[in-house]
């Protein structure tokens, strides 16, 4: 049940408990009690809003930022990755395979912003090696919605 | 002038749902419960193999009976799902979309008079298809309380000494019927001991919800009866590559072939080779589609109960086929009536067949917000003709 009710809140979180429990064809205390239990072990991790700022008046960058660290005795990438995540704009940070070592996503106001918390920030930090910054002209799609795709049904009214 | 036209054509009358088609079509900003396709697009990697094989110039015809390693990925398919073992070789043909199987099927089997069994509610084409192929139709008409499955019963009172062929369309369309393996088992016994022939019409066999869907092939004694009709328009979401596939014995194969041959030439080449990478890569799509079809269905069944509107719980395709006899007024009155108060096309049972008569066909291939608002205006107009009712009783 856990499968199914992830798979479907992923895509739509609004829906109402009630309607949830419809249309997975299980009673509604159940489908709570298993949406608490997963919010406690935080296998849910928050409901938030996909947003394409792009279309709002407010003015946003976004970098991808490929960063070389040295891995510490005893810690590994992890302390790196915490001293980096702390800062709030900060969106995401991957540990990746291949050519760099964590894959930084960053949002700014200004373009003057990001390149200062590159300088200023990121790049001095001890154990970071080299970065290389990667601003974001365009979003097509994030979190597996297309984000300009018309929804336009192209169907006859009624076919046999 | 002479009379330019073939009177068992002209006596054979359009189909219903053209009808209530062109009224719908003048209705602006109708929502529509009306249609018999799939809402999904094609999953992009069965498209971008038709775009990739366009690029490579495969444009072609292919061989009459179709590209053989299509029909190699559909035997083993069907053996995957259904579990029966057709021979790519000789026993499946590769046609236009589900429709020009039945259309073969009929035209390579029947001599004139031999009677063909229907059930209704069913598919607009059979009962033509029959007339054009010289049948003479007999339609069994399926009972709601019968979850409008084919009853043995029924099955036996309208077989005489010319019954030859009977169509068997589950999952079926409109009233998303399933026959479940035990349904099965009684037909296939009375087909048996009356020598018939059965052409089953597979093409929502993916869309089954209470289990995997049993075809009557794959029952002891009855593949070398069987006409297998499946396809890739409703499973896939490909309705408009038009592609389907039929699998018979060899006797009646190489007979379908033949007509193929001369009337078609072959299935479109570009849709034959995305059918196969449907077939080797699209099951998880499938599932996911499946699994969409049934919350929808689930809801759906809710918001009947919600509104007292008294309908069989479907286990299959992706239809629902309400009563609406309280109202006391026709299925086309009632489906007219709901387009002209709510902007609603649904499409009335009677499109399917006279038994269809006091139901509706409410598909649910439409996305969970699009249901929701057709239903809260059906769930209007449904209380207004209460109310009328109330106040002249």
């Amino acid at each position: 049940m856990r499968e199914k009710i992830l798979t479907f809140i992923e895509k739509n979180s609004r829906i109402d408990l009630k309607e949830l429990a419809i249309i997975l064809g299980v009673d509604e205390v159940s489908v709570a009690n298993e949406l608490a239990a997963m919010e406690k072990e935080r296998i849910i991790c928050g409901y938030h809003t996909m947003i394409d700022w792009s279309k709002t008046s407010d003015e946003k960058v976004t970098a991808l930022i490929e960063v070389r660290v040295t891995p510490q005795r005893g810690q590994g990438f992890d302390n790196i990755a915490e001293r980096i995540y702390n800062y709030p704009e900060v969106q995401s940070v991957y540990l990746i395979s291949g050519g760099f070592d964590l894959m930084v996503i960053l949002e700014g106001k200004t373009l003057r912003q990001v390149s200062q918390f590159v300088s200023d920030k990121l790049s001095t930090m001890d154990s970071v090696l080299s970065t290389a910054t990667h601003f974001i002209l365009k979003k097509y799609k994030e979190h597996g919605t297309i984000l300009d795709g018309p929804e336009k049904d192209e169907r006859m009214l009624v076919t046999p | 002038m002479r009379n330019p036209l073939s009177d068992k054509v002209v006596e054979i009358q359009p189909s219903g749902i053209r009808k209530f088609f062109d009224i719908v079509s003048e209705m602006k900003d109708a929502i529509s419960l009306g249609v018999g396709e799939p809402d999904f697009d094609t999953p992009w990697h069965i498209r971008d193999e038709g775009i990739y094989t366009l690029e490579r110039g495969k444009t072609f015809y292919t061989s009459n009976a179709g590209l053989m390693e299509l029909r190699q990925e559909i035997c083993n398919y069907l053996k995957r799902r259904v579990n029966v073992t057709y021979d790519s070789k000789s026993e499946v043909l590769i046609t236009v979309g589900g429709s020009e199987g039945i259309d073969l099927a009929f035209r390579a089997m029947i001599n004139p008079g031999d009677e063909v069994l229907i059930p209704q509610p069913s598919y607009v084409s059979y009962l033509p298809c029959a007339v054009l192929a010289d049948a003479k139709p007999v339609v069994i008409n399926l009972k709601a309380e019968n979850q409008f499955r084919l009853t043995k019963e029924e099955l036996l009172e309208h077989i005489t000494p010319k019954t030859k062929l009977l169509v068997l369309p589950f999952p079926n369309n409109p009233t998303g019927a399933i026959m479940e393996k035990k349904d099965l088992e009684e037909i296939a016994q009375v087909v048996i001991e009356h020598d018939l022939y059965v052409l089953s019409d597979e093409i929502y066999s993916e869309l089954s919800y209470k289990e995997d869907h049993v075809s009557i092939a794959s029952l002891p004694g009855m593949k070398e009866r069987t006409i297998l009709i499946n396809g890739f328009s409703k499973a896939y979401a490909m309705t408009g590559w038009r592609l389907g596939y039929a699998c018979a014995p060899k006797v009646i194969m190489e007979q379908m072939v033949k007509i193929h041959q001369f009337a078609i030439m072959c299935a479109p080449t570009n849709s034959q080779y995305a059918a196969v990478d449907a077939l080797k890569n699209g099951d998880e799509d499938v599932r996911v589609m499946r699994e969409a079809y049934d919350q929808r269905r689930r809801y759906l069944m809710h918001r009947f109960k919600q509104m007292g509107l008294e309908c069989f719980e479907p286990y299959g395709a992706f239809y629902v086929f309400p009563c609406i006899k309280e109202f006391g007024m026709t299925s086309e009155e009632f489906a007219t009536r709901l387009l002209n108060d709510q902007k609603v096309a649904v499409v009335p049972g009677t499109a399917f067949g006279e038994c269809g008569e006091g139901f509706l066909r409410i598909s649910y291939a439409y996305s969970l917000d699009n249901l929701k608002e057709a239903l809260g205006r059906m769930e209007i107009f449904i209380h207004k003709l209460r109310e009328e009712k109330n106040g002249k009783a």
